[in-house]
């Protein structure tokens, strides 16, 4: 199911291709990811360890970099905290098998961007990439986000879609303003818990759904078009038309 | 106990016991050599301080009468029994008068007291030894006297003595023998004998006694761990009750046992669940992909099984990770990361964050998180343990009241801070499921109707338990209230 998500066909539109390398060990992984970063419209380049890895890294001109962190020869911590001394500031998504809080914070520290554990859907994988890179062009100095005719302003923290004004609950702001800035890209639920709430677990419930419904009748109701989409298997979009 | 000499060198208590043995001997002799140098210092004094008397006696004598009066008392004295020595001779060292026959050569040539002790006979002194040494082979003597007797009678008699010369250029000496502070010595030397043979006969029985006792303790303290090594898990190590260290030493090796047991428990707890409850949607899974397969099938019911099999997957993933996080932090999974965790806002992240699922199920949720209260934990942990527990109390609020309703109240008593959510649903009436409800994959009948791994409440019993605290599962009024109880620690 997660694969209808990222094809390149429907709804979606992709983002320009990306170079990703992706370092990983298990032979079999390594092929389906780079036969699904294909798929997605992007060129991905495999290392089986960590040597080869740090090797291409250091050579090559990446988007984003994927790299498991358990491999023979170099862990994959090393690799990142090797190419982080030289300079490389390539976001990287680190995948593991290791999945507690700790594990994920030292993941972080080596200088990783992102965290994911195993076992993971590849939307979810594909999602985080995809951040990642346009966080090299990063919005973050923007004081106002605008997507077709919303417009957030982060300083007045005001919200208005065809200049009437919206009145947004703190967290629905937060909400909207994560959206809006990954504009165009696919967001999961996953990452709007991590990003707007700072937890990184499970809910029982789908709590994020109802979240992201009410704050869609705030911004579509009473206007035409929709503006916050829905993708199937994999999170949400926000896209103007 | 059959133990060789190496090996009994090889215990710490035979060490000891030879090594005390070794110090007090030394501490021995040197109390023994300061006390007869000491001693003997004394008798020499004494002994001079008779000899100046006896000059001043005999020089009142000779004040009185000259030569022949002093002579008549040095005679009158020399025959007393136990007498000093008395001696006068004329200029060339020629014996007068007195009780000494024969003298070390050179005694008479300097005036003053005798640099050193000295040898010499008294009169008819030769014929009473050989008296003396006939009747002693017959044992009336003990043999170090006969030896003390011996040396003498090869050596003379020692003595000292002040020479004096008297002013008609006569020389006259005063002494005495030495006889009495040697004696004195030879007692010393045989004390000190004694003394060390005791004390090696001590030292002895003490390891004997001590090291023995020690060693027997050690030994059932083996005993028992190669008991337990064997497999016994449930055996312990002996414990006397003295309180000694042995004592202590067993009870932390019990209480580490007890520790070991519980995470072995837990362990094959952990394992048994895993067969039970993962196995179960695993050969769903399974079945599923075999009956696709099997058959002819539109592409759409492809699709539709492939979908069905990852959500299924998705959901052991999910079950699988609780099993594990649970089972790390029972196990006593220490982390880095806590800090100073401000329940208030946790309360408010958490009621926020289910707010709109409350609302779509039409409960009402409420917070009442007023006071400032922070304990030392994790957030993410306590985010979970508490989102867990709300959703239960929300999913089982509805339905036995017209108005369900979910109240989180944070408050602060006494050594805890109380962290309840009280629920008015139909709760759990039955004492014992109550306490069933925080086990591991435990759905109660009542809830098997609802989603869920069951792993929601064990997972929260695990993070309280990982922050030193409770959870306790309460009879509400009406429903069921879940109190997570965090111990308060002042800022450290």
């Amino acid at each position: 199911m997660q694969m209808s998500a990222t094809q390149p066909s429907g709804e979606i539109a992709y983002n320009s291709p990306m170079k990703i390398l992706v370092i990983e060990d298990d032979r079999e992984a390594a092929d389906y990811l780079q036969k699904a970063f294909a798929e997605a419209g992007h060129t991905a380049h495999v290392a089986g360890d960590g040597e080869t890895g740090f090797a291409l890294a250091d050579a090559g001109d990446y988007d984003v970099m994927v790299i498991d962190r358990m491999m023979p020869r170099r862990d994959g911590l090393s690799v990142i905290a090797g190419l982080r001394s030289r300079g490389n500031t390539t976001p990287v998504l680190i995948l593991s098998a290791l999945g507690e809080v700790d594990d994920r914070v030292t993941g972080l520290r080596a200088g990783g961007d992102d965290y994911l554990t195993k076992p993971y859907a590849f939307s979810e994988l594909l999602a985080r990439v995809e951040v990642l890179n346009r966080r090299a062009s990063a919005k973050e100095a923007e004081t106002v986000y605008r997507v077709g005719d919303l417009e957030l302003d982060r300083l007045s923290h005001s919200v208005r879609r065809a200049s009437r004004e919206i009145t947004l609950q703190p967290r629905e702001f937060r909400l909207l303003e994560y959206l809006m800035r990954h504009a165009g890209q696919v967001v999961t639920r996953t990452m709007l818990l991590e990003n707007v709430w700072d937890y990184h677990f499970d809910p029982q419930t789908n709590v994020i759904d109802v979240h992201v419904s009410r704050l869609r009748g705030k911004i579509e109701k009473g206007f035409d078009k929709p503006i916050l989409h829905t993708v199937r298997g994999a999170g949400y979009m926000l896209k103007s038309g | 106990m059959a133990l060789s000499v190496p090996a009994i060198m090889k215990t710490t208590a035979a060490r000891l016991s030879a090594l005390y043995f070794l110090l007090f001997a030394l501490c021995a002799v040197a109390l023994v050599f300061y006390m007869t140098s000491l001693s003997a210092r004394m008798l020499t004094a004494q002994t001079q301080e008779t000899i100046n008397d006896e000059v001043l006696g005999l020089a009142r004598a000779y004040q009185r009468g000259g030569l022949p009066v002093l002579v008549r008392v040095v005679e009158a004295r020399s025959r007393q029994p136990g007498a000093n020595l008395y001696l006068i001779a004329d200029a060339n060292g020629q014996i007068l008068t007195g009780n000494v026959q024969s003298l070390e050569p050179g005694v008479l040539e300097t005036e003053g007291w005798t640099s050193s002790p000295f040898s010499y006979q008294r009169f008819g002194e030769g014929e009473l030894e050989r008296l003396r040494n006939l009747p002693a082979e017959q044992g009336t003597t003990t043999q170090s006297e006969q030896n003390d007797a011996q040396a003498q009678g090869e050596k003379g008699h020692n003595a000292i003595a002040l020479v004096l010369r008297l002013p008609n250029q006569m020389i006259m000496l005063v002494g005495r023998d030495l006889g009495e502070p040697e004696r004195f010595r030879a007692v010393i030397r045989r004390a000190l004998m004694l003394a060390l043979g005791m004390m090696g006969l001590g030292g002895l029985l003490i390891w004997f006694f001590v090291g023995r006792a020690a060693l027997k303790r050690i030994d059932s303290v083996s005993e028992a761990s190669r008991r337990i090594m064997g497999g016994d898990l449930s055996g312990r190590l002996p414990v006397t009750g003295v309180g000694d260290e042995f004592d202590r030493l067993s009870e932390n090796l019990n209480a580490m046992l007890a520790r070991i047991a519980t995470l072995n428990e837990g362990l094959k707890q952990v394992s048994d669940n895993i067969a039970h409850d993962l196995k179960t949607p695993l050969t769903r899974l399974r079945n599923r992909a075999e009956a696709t397969l099997s058959g002819k099938q539109k592409p759409t019911d492809y699709r539709q099984a492939l979908e069905g099999t990852i959500a299924e997957s998705d959901q052991l993933i999910k079950t699988f990770n609780a099993i594990l996080m649970i089972s790390r932090l029972e196990a006593g999974y220490s982390s880095e990361n806590t800090n100073r965790v401000d329940l208030a806002e946790a309360v408010r992240d958490v009621v926020e964050l289910y707010e709109p699922v409350a609302e779509e199920a039409g409960v009402s949720l409420e917070a009442d998180a007023h006071e400032a209260v922070s304990v030392n934990g994790n957030r993410e942990l306590i985010g979970q343990a508490l989102s867990n527990i709300v959703d239960n109390a929300i999913k089982y609020s509805t339905g036995a009241n017209a108005q369900p309703a979910v109240r989180v109240t944070l408050e602060r008593t006494g050594a805890d801070v109380r962290l309840s959510v009280a629920d008015n649903g139909h709760g759990i009436p039955d004492d014992g499921d109550r306490a069933r409800a925080t086990e591991r994959f435990v759905r109660l009948e009542k809830s098997r109707s609802q989603p869920g791994s069951g792993l929601g409440l064990s997972l929260a019993k695990a993070v309280m338990t990982f922050h030193n605290g409770r959870l306790e599962l309460l009879p509400g009024n009406p429903g069921l209230s879940v109190v997570m109880s965090f111990p308060v620690r002042e800022d450290h």
